[in-house]
């Protein structure tokens, strides 16, 4: 088995399952039932792409692993997730300010998987990339309201900004398994997006009124497997299922 | 619910949704946004996320003018016994459909 390509796979499903995970949580809960609409809509977005992504991840490992069972049945340290992705929900200047970090850097990452010698891949940024698009669209909308609304909603998502800003450099770590997709045309050279990354952010941030943040950068290794303390609660429910009822299915 | 003289809740638009070209729009529903630009993605979210449709207008309710149910027996009721306004009188072409 390709065993690079395939923890490359782990890598971009987990990142939209985990924050699939957290936009699930504000099923019933978002702020109104036109954002909560929006929120779980997102999600199940982020769904769809990770079930692409980890049926492709089962058939490179002929069929020993299957979806579900990458999903469900790996530990902590087994995810290969950013840690922004993680973080809690909080409150709603927290939600759409992790998602538009994310999808800012997934624009990014998609627009140069569109281009990937990896076939499969391919295939799969050209379905994603239009809800990702969307997705921007409404993230990044919602920052210019919650930074230009009032003094409230723009000292809300400032907190936001202090707190999830320095967690964006871990996107740009090259690990060694992107290193070598990157060799071998799969996967985008993150040093160039990091460049246009913090460009596009910097440009929304300032229309949103908002100043980017001086904090250093934050301790890094979700790529690694160490995570913050939040997966594990997160895994905990998400897996609950599975693992009280082995080999379930629906 | 929704009180229109709370400043603090969002106005409440009516949703158009033309479901494939060459249709009318159709009024579906209403949603409470910020203002139109808000109104257009809630819509999105709120009413297409089930291919329902390829275009969206948004209206704030309060620039509809509606007719007074009061004044209905002035304004609908004298049309009841016009049946020769209907265009029943007519052999229409087979071919002539969604008429």
């Amino acid at each position: 088995m390709d065993q690079n390509l395939y923890n490359y796979l782990l890598m971009l499903g987990d990142n939209s399952m985990i924050l699939g995970h957290r936009l699930s949580e504000l099923c019933g809960h978002g702020p109104s039932l036109e954002t909560d609409i929006a929120l779980t809509n997102i999600s199940l977005d982020l769904f769809g792409q990770v079930r692409n992504i980890f049926q492709y991840a089962a058939k490179l490992n002929d069929q020993e692993s299957s979806e579900d069972s990458i999903a469900f049945l790996r530990n902590e340290r087994q995810h290969y997730n950013c840690i922004l992705v993680e973080q809690p929900n909080t409150d709603f200047a927290h939600v759409i300010l992790r998602q538009y970090l994310f999808d800012q850097f997934q624009l990014l990452q998609l627009n140069f998987l569109l281009q990937s010698k990896d076939e499969q891949l391919k295939a799969i940024a050209a379905k994603s990339i239009k809800e990702t698009k969307y997705h921007i669209r409404f993230s990044s909308e919602w920052c210019k309201r919650l930074g230009q609304g009032t003094e409230i909603s723009h000292n809300k998502i400032t907190t936001a900004l202090e707190l999830l800003y320095p967690f964006c450099n871990e996107f740009f770590e090259t690990t060694e398994v992107e290193k070598e997709m990157m060799e071998r045309g799969i996967g985008p050279n993150l040093e160039e997006l990091r460049v246009q990354y913090f460009d596009n952010v910097t440009t929304l941030l300032n229309e949103a009124g908002l100043s980017i943040p001086q904090t250093p950068f934050r301790v890094s290794g979700g790529k690694h497997g160490r995570h913050s303390e939040h997966l594990g609660y997160i895994l905990a429910e998400f897996q609950y299922m599975q693992k009280t009822y082995p080999n379930m299915q629906w | 619910m929704s009180d229109p003289n709370n400043k603090n809740e969002w106005p409440i638009f009516e949703i158009f949704i033309r479901s494939k070209n060459g249709l009318e729009h159709r009024h579906v529903g209403s949603l409470h946004a910020a203002d139109a630009t808000m109104a257009i993605e809630n819509a999105r979210d709120v009413y297409t996320r089930r291919q329902e449709g390829v275009s969206i207008w948004v209206v704030p309710s309060k620039e509809i003018t509606a007719s007074n149910p009061e004044d209905a027996g002035e304004l609908f009721e004298p049309a009841e016994d016009k049946v020769y306004r209907h265009p029943t009188f007519y052999e229409l072409p087979i071919e002539l459909k969604h008429i």
